[in-house]
């Protein structure tokens, strides 16, 4: 690129050493729109995890029964913004599979609205990913994925599906929707895996 | 959620396509609906858009810029007539 | 002016850069080897910082017809990266890399067609409206022409100069000039109704605004018999 318009520096790249490369810091949360919202009120929301073996399903009360963990945690987005130390509350991936098997590796997330990603199974588990409703001791807001998303920290912010509806376990990593398009399979921002 | 209309693709894609892609009409592979590209819903999610069937809200394609690289995918477009 | 889309960026001069409104600019350019351009297609910036990082966002035109002399209005996006750059750093003499004309769809050209045509922008969508306006003024034609134009002040006015000649009603949503005969307030669909070509007249209408705006005035359009057909739309919301 020989071309360089003069005064312009972009957003400042201030450095701090929970920043993975390439990523600026902000403070606001920048809102990405795939689609409309949806709209989804809690006596209707369901989640589900449905393997070779069959499906588990939680109504709103039954998963607000689960056991809480708090998460403190930064956040990576793949269009060049991190948010730093974000709090959040959900239900752990390895509470959800408590007494469920599966011989697949990989899990599609599937959303309301219609948004799929992929993630390999052990990446979800051991204190990986929740399924998080409050952000900063809020209702998570629809914007933002309420009322429950997932959260998958250590990938970049697209693997953590807003409204997420539940997971499907597969043999094969399959792409979903942004991976198909264009995004890394896997997604690591420390190795920026940020495109095919 | 806000979103602009097709004419915004104009830019993205004069440089894939060698006619105005926003005049183009395709098909929804979902609902099979049939209009000008200008007329689909774009959303802007970072640097990629989305583009979405004005009648049924399916995703037609998206554009995605990154790495100084560009992908297209038509993924929801079962065919499109190319004015000529 | 409307063949094979040109992938070329270009190199465009920065000749006059003046203020338009409180929040916006209006910026002059001469670029060299533009095709001229037809009235309501939009062009592409591209702003590259030392580190080789780009941004680039979309600016409806507001000049019209052949000529490598390209007007622009930007309005300043408080939250924005690329319109705060060109509102306030960008400095006559100042090069900017510009990609167009685009868009072949939301335009306008002259030919006396029977119907007429209906104009309705809000805020900084008055753009390209305005480059319709001087297309059919510069080119003497004869088709009916109609602007509503929704502002938020007096001062907000883009190109006074241009809407002095033309026929427009003008609804104030924040204040109203002194002596204005209708209090500041959003538009409503009574007074669209009441301010733009009947249904009956079939227009060819072009709605330009914030996305809010044009799904809002869109609806009441459909709802007062105009056929979705006859309606042209340009969302904006670059930053």
């Amino acid at each position: 690129m020989s071309f360089i318009t003069r005064g312009f520096s972009g957003r400042s790249h201030d450095r701090d050493p929970r920043l993975p490369p390439g990523q600026t810091e902000v403070s606001d949360w920048p809102v990405l729109s795939a689609g409309p919202t949806p709209r989804v009120d809690t006596e209707e929301w369901e989640f589900s995890i449905r393997t070779e073996n069959g499906a588990h399903t939680w109504t709103w009360d039954q998963f607000m029964a689960l056991k809480i963990d708090d998460v403190s945690t930064d956040i990576h987005c793949v269009t060049h913004w991190s948010k730093l130390g974000t709090s959040w509350r959900g239900v752990s991936i390895d509470t959800l599979f408590e007494g469920i098997e599966t011989s697949h590796d990989f899990v599609m997330a599937h959303s309301y609205g219609g948004y799929t990603t992929n993630v390999p199974l052990d990446e979800l588990l051991n204190g990986q990913a929740w399924i998080a409703f409050e952000f900063d001791g809020e209702p998570l807001e629809a914007e933002h994925g309420g009322p429950a998303r997932l959260i998958v920290p250590h990938l970049y912010f697209w693997k953590s599906a807003k409204w997420v509806r539940g997971l499907v376990t597969m043999p094969n990593d399959d792409p979903g929707f942004w991976e198909q398009s264009g995004y890394h399979i896997h997604g690591d921002p420390w190795k920026e895996e940020r495109y095919w | 959620m806000s979103h602009l209309d097709g004419n915004a693709l104009a830019g993205v894609l004069s440089e894939v396509f060698t006619f105005d892609p926003t005049l183009a009409r395709a098909r929804c592979a979902n609902c099979y609906s049939v209009d000008v590209l200008a007329r689909a819903m774009v959303y802007v999610d970072g640097s990629a858009f989305v583009v979405r069937c004005a009648s049924c809200d399916a995703v037609l394609a998206t554009v995605m810029d990154g790495d100084g690289r560009r992908w297209v995918s038509l993924k929801g477009v079962s065919a499109i007539e190319i004015p000529r | 002016m409307s063949g094979p889309a040109d992938t070329a960026w270009r190199v465009g001069s920065v000749s006059r850069i003046s203020k338009e409104t409180p929040s916006a600019a209006r910026i002059v350019l001469d670029v060299d080897g533009w095709p001229g351009n037809d009235a309501g297609q939009h062009l592409d910036i591209r702003l590259t910082a030392p580190d080789g990082y780009t941004a680039t966002r979309s600016y409806s035109i507001a000049s019209a017809g052949p000529g490598m002399v390209v007007d622009l209005a930007v309005d300043k996006l408080p939250d924005g990266e690329v319109s705060p750059f060109l509102v306030d750093d960008v400095m006559a003499g100042d090069k900017l890399e510009v990609h167009g004309p685009l868009g072949g769809w939301f335009v306008w050209r002259p030919d006396a067609a029977s119907s007429p045509v209906q104009l309705i922008g809000g805020g900084s969508g008055v753009v390209p409206l305005i480059a319709m306006l001087r297309s059919h003024h510069d080119t003497a034609d004869a088709t009916p022409f109609r602007l509503l134009y929704s502002l938020r002040t007096p001062e907000d006015t883009f190109f006074p100069e241009v809407l002095k000649d033309a026929d427009v009603d003008y609804v104030y949503t924040r204040r109203a000039p002194d002596g204005w005969p209708t209090p500041a307030g959003r538009l409503t669909k009574d007074v669209l109704a009441a301010s733009v070509f009947a249904a009956a007249e079939k227009p060819r209408v072009f709605l330009c605004g914030s996305t809010g705006f044009v799904e809002t005035v869109a609806a009441w359009l459909v709802e007062l018999g105009h056929d979705p057909r006859m309606i042209r739309t340009e969302r904006f919301g670059g930053t």
